[in-house]
C-alpha cells in the first residue's frame, strides 16, 4: 500500500513541478518543452511500475515496465526476427509498392478530368471502409508468408495515400499553370516543375499517415495466419500463453518501430519540402 | 453532383466488370481440375458458368455475394446465429458504445488542454506520437486481458474502439477550439466575458466544423476497432467473428458477404454524422 501512496506522492509532485515549469517564464524555450512531456511520460511509467508492485496486480493482468524491459533486452534475438519478418519483409515492402501504384493512379486521375470525377468518390468511399478486414482473403490467396501481409498494407494504403496525392496533384493555381504555359512548357515539365513540388506537402501527409496503416496492416494480417515468425504471430501466440510481458515487449518494439519509420519520413519532408511556411517556423 | 453520376457509375461498372473477369481468372484452375478428374472437354461458357458458381471459390463472383447477402440478412430470422444482422448487430452496438465513450473522453481532454497550460504541453506530444503506434496490435491483449478479471461481451470491443476513436477527436477537438483568431478572443474580452463565456459562446461553436471532420474519422476507427476486438474471443458473434470463422473454413462467399455489411455498415455511419453535420451546421448558420 506504502508503494501506492508513493506513486501518488510522485504524480503530485511531478504535476506540481509541470505547472511551475509551463506557467514560469521560460516556458517558450525549447529545452522546456522537451522536458515537460519527458517528465509526464517518466513519471506515467514510474507509477505505472509502483501501483503494479503495490497493489500485487498479477504478472496475466498487467507486467511491470521494469519486467517488460528485461524480457525485451532477454529476447532481443526473436524479437529482431519478428521485426524482420514483419516490418521489413511486409510491412515496408506493401508500403513501398502501395504508395508507388497510388500515386501513378493519381498521376492518371489528376490528368483524365472523367477518371477524377468517377474515380475520386469511389477512392474517398473505400478510405472509411474497414479495409482491414480483406486480410483473410488476401492471406488465403497469397498463403502465410510475408506475401500476404505486403498485399494487406497495399490495400490499406493506397486509397489514404490516392486521395493526398490526387489533391496536391490540383494544388497549383491556374496563374502559375498559365505561367508555365508563357514559358511554353509541355506537359510533362510543368508536370515535374510545377505539380509536382507544390503536391510535396500533401504527398508527405499521405505517407505518414500511412507509416502507422502500414504497421497495423502487416500486424493484424498476421492474426488470420502466418509462419511461426512474425510479431502479430508472437502477440497472439504470446497472449495464448499468458506471457503478458513477451506481448508487452512486442508493443515496445513496434511503438518503436513505428515512431522512427514517422519520424524518418518527417525528416526526409524537412530536406523536400524546406520551402513550404510550416517547415520554415 | 449530376455531373458526377456517370463517371461514377461508370467507375463502379468498371470495377464490376474486372471482379467478373478476375473470378473467371482465378476459379478457373479449380474448373480445370474438376473438368480433367471427369475426363470432360471444357469450352468457354462452360468453364465461364463453372468459375462463377463454385462453392467455395478463390473469388466468389458479385452475384454470388449479393445473394449470400441477401440470405442471411432479409431471408434469415434477425436472431438466428446465421443472420448477418445479428451479427452486424453485435458489431454495432460495440462500436457505438465505444465511440460514445471515446468522443466524450477526447472533448474532455480537449477542453482540459485548451485551458490548462501544463497539460497542453505534456500531454499534447504523448496524443500525437500516440499516433505513429500501431494501436490496434494491443486489442487482443485487452480482450484477454479484461476476460481474465471476468469483464466479457460489449465492453472490452467498445474499449478498444473508445482507444482508436479517441486521438482522432482530441487532435481536432484542440484544433477546432483553438480557431478562433486574437480578434474575435479580444472582442470578448472588451465585452468582459468570463472564460466560461468565451468557450460556450466563441470556442465551442468556432470548433464545430473540426468536431464533425474528426468524428467521421473517429467512427470509422471505432468500427475497424470492433472488428478485430472480436477476432480473439474465439471467433463467436460479430462480423470480425464470421471473418475469421470464414477464413478457418475457407468458406470465401461468407468473409465477402461479412466484409459487404461491414463496408455498408462504415458508409452507413458515416452518412449519418455526415447528415448530423449539416442539419447542425445549417442550423449554426455556417453552411
Amino acid at each position: 500500500m506504502s508503494l501506492v501512496i508513493l506513486a501518488m506522492l510522485i504524480w503530485g509532485a511531478a504535476w506540481f513541478v509541470n505547472v511551475r515549469l509551463a506557467d514560469s517564464s521560460f516556458a517558450e524555450r525549447r529545452s522546456i518543452r522537451l522536458l515537460v512531456p519527458t517528465i509526464f511520460g517518466l513519471t506515467i511509467i514510474l507509477m505505472w511500475e509502483l501501483i503494479v508492485r503495490g497493489l500485487d496486480v498479477p504478472l496475466v493482468i498487467l507486467p511491470p515496465p521494469s519486467l517488460v524491459i528485461q524480457t525485451t533486452s532477454e529476447n532481443l534475438p526473436i524479437l529482431w526476427k519478428d521485426f524482420v519478418q514483419t516490418f521489413l519483409k511486409g510491412a515496408l515492402r506493401g508500403y513501398l509498392i502501395g504508395c508507388t501504384s497510388a500515386m501513378l493512379v493519381a498521376i492518371l486521375v489528376e490528368r483524365y478530368r472523367f477518371l477524377r470525377r468517377g474515380l475520386l468518390p469511389v477512392a474517398s468511399f473505400m478510405a472509411a471502409l474497414p479495409i482491414i478486414g480483406t486480410a483473410p482473403i488476401l492471406v488465403m490467396w497469397f498463403g502465410f508468408d510475408w506475401h500476404s501481409k505486403a498485399a494487406v498494407v497495399v490495400v490499406m494504403v493506397f486509397f489514404p495515400m490516392l486521395i493526398n496525392a490526387v489533391a496536391g496533384l490540383r494544388e497549383s493555381s491556374f496563374i502559375q499553370q498559365d505561367l508555365m504555359r508563357t514559358y511554353a512548357a509541355n506537359a510533362w515539365q510543368t508536370f515535374f516543375k510545377l505539380k509536382l513540388p507544390v503536391a510535396m506537402p500533401f504527398i508527405f501527409n499521405g505517407l505518414k499517415i500511412s507509416t502507422t496503416l502500414a504497421l497495423i496492416g502487416a500486424i493484424v494480417a498476421e492474426f488470420f495466419g502466418s509462419p511461426i515468425v512474425g510479431m502479430g504471430f508472437r502477440i497472439s501466440m504470446s497472449i495464448g500463453q499468458l506471457a503478458l510481458d513477451m506481448v508487452w515487449a512486442e508493443i515496445v518494439v513496434a511503438a518503436l518501430a513505428g515512431s522512427l519509420f514517422y519520424g524518418l519520413i518527417t525528416i526526409i519532408e524537412k530536406g523536400v519540402t524546406f520551402w513550404h511556411p510550416s517547415q520554415r517556423g | 453532383m449530376r455531373q458526377a453520376l456517370i463517371p461514377v457509375l461508370s467507375v463502379v461498372a468498371a470495377l464490376i466488370v474486372i471482379w467478373y473477369v478476375a473470378a473467371v481468372g482465378l476459379n478457373s484452375a479449380w474448373a480445370y481440375n474438376k473438368a480433367e478428374r471427369a475426363n470432360v472437354e471444357l469450352n468457354l461458357s462452360d468453364l465461364v458458368k463453372d468459375t462463377l458458381s463454385q462453392e467455395k471459390p478463390r473469388l466468389p463472383a458479385p452475384h454470388q455475394v449479393a445473394i449470400e447477402t441477401w440470405n442471411t440478412t432479409v431471408e434469415k430470422k434477425i436472431t438466428s446465429k446465421r443472420s448477418l444482422v445479428y451479427h452486424g448487430w453485435i458489431t454495432l452496438s460495440s462500436t457505438l458504445l465505444g465511440f460514445a465513450i471515446g468522443m466524450s473522453m477526447g472533448i474532455l481532454l480537449a477542453v482540459g488542454i485548451v485551458h490548462n497550460r501544463a497539460m497542453d504541453i505534456s500531454v499534447m506530444p504523448w496524443a500525437i506520437a500516440s499516433q505513429t503506434i500501431p494501436i490496434l496490435a494491443i486489442a487482443p491483449m485487452i480482450i484477454v486481458v479484461l476476460n481474465s478479471i471476468g469483464i466479457q461481451g460489449l465492453l472490452p470491443k467498445a474499449i478498444i474502439s473508445a482507444y482508436l476513436s479517441f486521438f482522432p477527436v482530441v487532435v481536432g477537438m484542440v484544433k477546432g477550439l483553438r480557431s478562433p483568431d486574437r480578434m474575435k478572443l479580444d472582442l470578448l474580452k472588451t465585452y468582459n466575458a468570463t472564460r466560461a463565456e468565451t468557450f460556450w459562446k466563441l470556442r465551442l461553436p468556432a470548433s464545430v466544423p473540426y468536431l464533425f471532420a474528426s468524428l467521421k474519422i473517429g467512427i470509422a476507427a471505432s468500427l475497424v476497432g470492433a472488428i478485430v476486438g472480436e477476432l480473439p474471443t474465439g471467433a463467436v458473434r460479430g462480423l470480425g467473428a464470421r471473418l475469421l470463422a470464414g477464413s478457418y473454413y475457407g468458406q470465401t462467399i461468407q468473409i465477402w458477404s461479412a466484409l459487404l455489411s461491414a463496408a455498408v455498415l462504415a458508409a452507413l455511419l458515416v452518412a449519418l454524422i455526415n447528415l448530423v453535420q449539416q442539419i447542425t451546421l445549417k442550423r449554426m448558420g455556417m453552411l
